[in-house]
């Protein structure tokens, strides 16, 4: 505890406003769904209780998500904002978590852990090793030139405009929860059915190591 | 009351309850039993002052009120944040580094299934949750422990913790490939990711503790738990002698406290990992009440006491080596993983798919894992210790510029070709 008392102030001002900020839309945009969830009988009707207790209401399902969507989008976000390259990372980090404990709550638990294993745990810890040493201060800032935002912002607007056409052009429909499927069926059906994709992704693990290695040269002159 | 516990959900929390308190406590005398193994490994008392507050007489206790005495201090002192600390990531590091050390807890199979009201229908498994990827959400856990101690380096804004927090992680780094090729070495001979059912291939039909299947899996998975847990030798991370303290040379008080009881519940969590993994879980032979058919309360009990016996055994191996081995230097650690762990590791799964294919891990009788096990470990560690030994010894770091050791006296030293001829 420093002697004028700043030092015990955690979290920055901005900070606890962006968050009080996202609290409120997920609260708002959460609240509807969470009703409809629970049902309109009132809690005590329908066998809530034993529901909760096995694990299978959809309140838990409603909630979880729009708390860990929010999660995700909120980091998300806040990487774009942050200038200091280790934060950045652990934003990274909380997007990643968050994506994988959505994948947890939609019972794809192979997926979440893989999530976690390859991204959060191996992409990031590449990435925090390779910032501290590749940069001659570990504390550097990143600048971001015109060109580069603009450039940046045509492409995510395109990406964005993409998903947003899939997402809309899909008919969704609403089928019966199928559980989880067991490990041994994924694993033969990307070493059968699913084989080229699974290889093209793995390329990209790939690129990311070059280019990781394209920019390690670039710092050392 | 009995009909709520038959709830799995209801059972998990009050198993949670139940290990979150007895692993703290097992993790404070850890702390406790560490100084005590050290003490008699050199040859000393080790802490026997601290009673319970000079109960009973004014007796000792053999200093077995020391942890409580620990933890109060822990709690007394001043907290404080260095000035020019990342004070949101200073603070988040202690905490990251022992909910990642925590959680795995989860999914370790403690006692198998439970029977409460004894009807003969199975209840509850004694686990908190028993997913179909237990093995693989153990390694991810692993994999996220490194977070903690580069995180609390970075933030303290010293570099003697930066230096702690890289080493860490390029630690960590090397130390996982041969931890994931150790495990996918259980894996293929169990073929089973849940971390029950490995148990139960171990003592199903013709099973055996993989131990013994695999001697030198078990041996890799051990080494690079050493590694993650970043205890000596592998505690490059702290290295007192060098870098202060390492990683946690500006954390005091609680946040000290927390990463200590990370490292302590690390290695629980990972004994008991190594235990499922290699050695029967809870199951142990000749001894009734351990077998898989024993679902009553006393059995999984006795099955619980058992793993914890078990746990305590690989916990006092991690000290005795503490106190035993030197540290290694960075690269000969670097070269222990990339040019010893891994290449064995992939023999070793090499093995395992040959045996695989000819379908050893599913006969009904002991003996083809045994003779197939054992003859190809002793088969993987004779090519290894045969490349090791035809492959010269590696010149790095500040032995290029030391003179060649001589095994003649110093005064004999052979001067180096490239330094021109003596005198």
């Amino acid at each position: 505890m420093g002697a004028n008392g700043e030092t015990v102030t955690v979290l920055k001002p901005q900070l606890k406003l962006i968050l009080a900020a996202v609290i409120a839309c997920m609260a708002m945009t959460a609240a509807p769904r969470v009703a409809m969830a629970s049902g309109g009988g009132g809690l005590d009707e329908g066998g809530f209780v034993s529901d909760v207790l096995g694990g299978s209401h959809p309140l838990f399902e409603a909630v979880g998500f729009y708390l860990f969507g929010g999660l995700a989008a909120f980091s998300a976000i806040a990487i774009c904002f942050t200038k200091d390259v280790v934060r950045m990372a652990i934003w990274l980090f909380a997007t990643l978590g968050a994506v994988a404990i959505l994948y947890f709550l939609l019972t794809a638990y192979f997926l979440g852990v893989i999530q976690i294993i390859v991204y959060a745990g191996g992409t990031l810890v590449l990435l925090i090793f390779g910032v501290m040493l590749t940069t001659k201060s570990p504390s550097m800032q990143f600048a971001v030139s015109k060109i580069g935002l603009a450039a940046g912002g045509v492409v995510s607007l395109l990406l964005f405009a993409a998903l947003m056409g899939l997402v809309l052009g899909t008919d969704w429909q609403r089928g019966e929860p199928t559980g989880s499927i067991p490990v041994a069926t994924l694993g033969r059906d990307l070493l059968t059915t699913y084989l080229v994709p699974f290889e093209v992704i793995s390329v990209l693990l790939l690129v990311v190591m070059i280019g990781a290695a394209y920019l390690a040269r670039q710092e050392r002159e | 009351m009995l009909d709520l516990l038959k709830n799995q959900l209801l059972f998990s929390g009050l198993l949670i309850a139940v290990l979150m308190g007895a692993i703290n406590l097992g993790v404070a005398y850890c702390t406790f039993y560490e100084r005590k193994i050290s003490a008699w490994i050199q040859n000393r008392e080790g802490p026997n002052r601290v009673g319970f507050f000079g109960l009973f007489w004014g007796f000792h206790f053999w200093g077995y009120g020391q942890p409580m005495a620990d933890g109060l201090k822990f709690l007394l002192k001043e907290e404080m944040i260095p000035d020019k600390a990342d004070k949101p990531l200073y603070v988040m590091a202690p905490a990251i580094s022992f909910i990642v050390s925590t959680i795995g807890i989860a999914v370790i199979p403690w006692g198998g299934y439970l029977d409460i009201d004894a009807d003969g229908i199975v209840d509850v498994a004694c686990q908190v949750a028993n997913p179909d990827i237990g093995l693989l959400y153990v390694l991810g856990v692993g994999s996220l422990g490194v977070y903690g101690v580069v995180l609390g380096a970075w933030a303290s804004n010293n570099k003697y913790s930066l230096f702690g927090g890289i080493r860490a992680a390029a630690q960590m780094l090397s130390y996982e490939i041969p931890l994931g090729l150790a495990i996918l070495v259980v894996v293929l001979s169990c073929g089973e990711v849940r971390l029950e059912n490995i148990v139960r291939a171990q003592i199903e039909g013709g099973g055996t503790w993989n131990v013994f299947v695999h001697p030198l899996a078990f041996f890799l998975l051990f080494v690079t738990q050493l590694a993650e847990t970043n205890r000596a030798p592998f505690d490059m991370a702290e290295s007192e002698q060098e870098l202060v303290g390492g990683f946690h040379t500006e954390y005091g008080a609680l946040k000290f406290a927390l990463f200590f009881l990370s490292e302590y519940t690390h290695m629980i969590i990972n004994s008991a990992f190594l235990c499922v993994l290699f050695l029967g879980g809870w199951h142990f032979p000749w001894i009734p009440g351990l077998g898989l058919e024993d679902t009553a309360w006393w059995a999984v009990l006795a099955k619980m006491a058992m793993l914890g016996t078990k746990i305590a055994g690989c916990v006092f191996v991690y000290m005795w080596i503490r106190w035993t081995l030197p540290r290694f230097r960075f690269d000969q650690l670097m070269r222990l993983a990339w040019k010893g762990l891994i290449p064995t590791g992939l023999g070793l799964v090499a093995l395992a798919v040959v045996m695989t294919y000819f379908g050893i891990p599913g006969s009904e009788s002991v003996w083809p894992k045994l003779i197939w096990g054992l003859g190809g470990n002793a088969a993987v560690l004779f090519m290894v210790v045969l490349v090791v030994g035809m492959s010269p010894a590696g010149v790095t770091g500040r032995q290029a510029n030391m003179p060649p050791i001589s095994l003649l006296s110093p005064a004999k030293r052979v001067p180096r070709a490239d330094q021109g001829t003596a005198n």
